[in-house]
């Protein structure tokens, strides 16, 4: 099962739309990290509203994925966590998504941008310019 | 509603297996008529039990029966392995402690999630009870 990555400009945006297995979940991290790197992407949006089980493999998953692409020099965002996923994260334990969330794609990108924009990154102003 | 016993039943092989395992676990959860914060509190403490297994133990399986009587509606789940079992079992239902590189939450937190949990572990398996219980 792959999961596509789509490309807007220098943000991607992947959307979570099947039940993963462990193996699906780790193949749809080295491919969204390979593709942050390649295309030097400013920011990453994952959305998982499709989810209806996030358990704390799919949480670690997710965090180290927004780590890794914040390693590379993007920024990262979850949208669109589910309320019964973060009733039952926040129950089995604190911390198990410490990654920065929004409520949907579309709010996911605007937090994007604005901290694209404050980090005062010319490389996306550059690409305003366009 | 006794006499209805739903029973699924689910060989636990494969990683796809542990999908399978909390699909089930929702579905029946659902046709018994608990919320959908149960349906996922359970669905999600099905996950973490059953991908022990084959993390730990390679095989083994995993049974969710509706045990409701007339006055409570309840939904039992096992989970059973064949593996080596758990050598230090209170350290792994303490929070923060993983062999795995995992956050460590998942025998404590899956604990957390539900109304009754059992377990049993010998050198030669580990057997797992878990159950969500709700007054009619």
């Amino acid at each position: 099962m792959k999961i596509p990555i789509l490309r807007l400009e220098r943000i991607l945006l992947v959307s979570i739309q099947v039940d993963l297995t462990d193996n699906d979940a780790m193949q749809f991290q080295s491919d969204l990290v390979e593709q942050v790197a390649e295309i030097e992407a400013l920011g990453v949006a994952i959305d998982i509203t499709a989810l209806d089980v996030v358990d704390s493999y799919m949480a670690r998953v997710i965090n180290d994925t927004a780590s890794m692409v914040r390693l590379l020099g993007a920024e990262a965002v979850i949208c669109g966590v589910q309320p019964f996923v973060a009733l039952t994260l926040v129950e089995m334990g604190r911390d198990l998504l410490g990654a920065d969330c929004a409520f949907n794609l579309g709010q996911g990108l605007e937090i994007l941008r604005g901290r694209i924009a404050t980090r005062g990154d010319t490389r996306f102003s550059e690409n305003e310019d366009v | 509603m006794s006499e209805s016993a739903a029973v699924a039943h689910i060989p636990l092989y494969q990683a796809a297996d542990v999908v399978t395992a909390r699909r089930a676990a929702r579905e029946l959860c659902e046709q018994l008529g608990f919320g959908k914060a149960d349906q996922t509190r359970l669905a999600t403490a099905v996950s973490e039990l059953t991908r022990n297994v084959i993390q730990y133990a390679n095989h083994g399986e995993c049974v969710i029966e509706n045990r409701s009587t007339t006055t409570q509606r309840c939904i039992w789940v096992l989970v059973q392995d064949h593996g080596a079992g758990i050598a230090n079992l209170e350290q792994a239902l303490t929070d923060g402690y993983s062999t795995s590189g995992g956050l460590g939450a998942g025998l404590p937190g899956t604990r957390r999630l539900v109304d009754q949990f059992h377990i049993e572990t010998t050198p030669q398996g580990t057997c797992i009870t878990i159950a969500l219980v709700k007054p009619l």
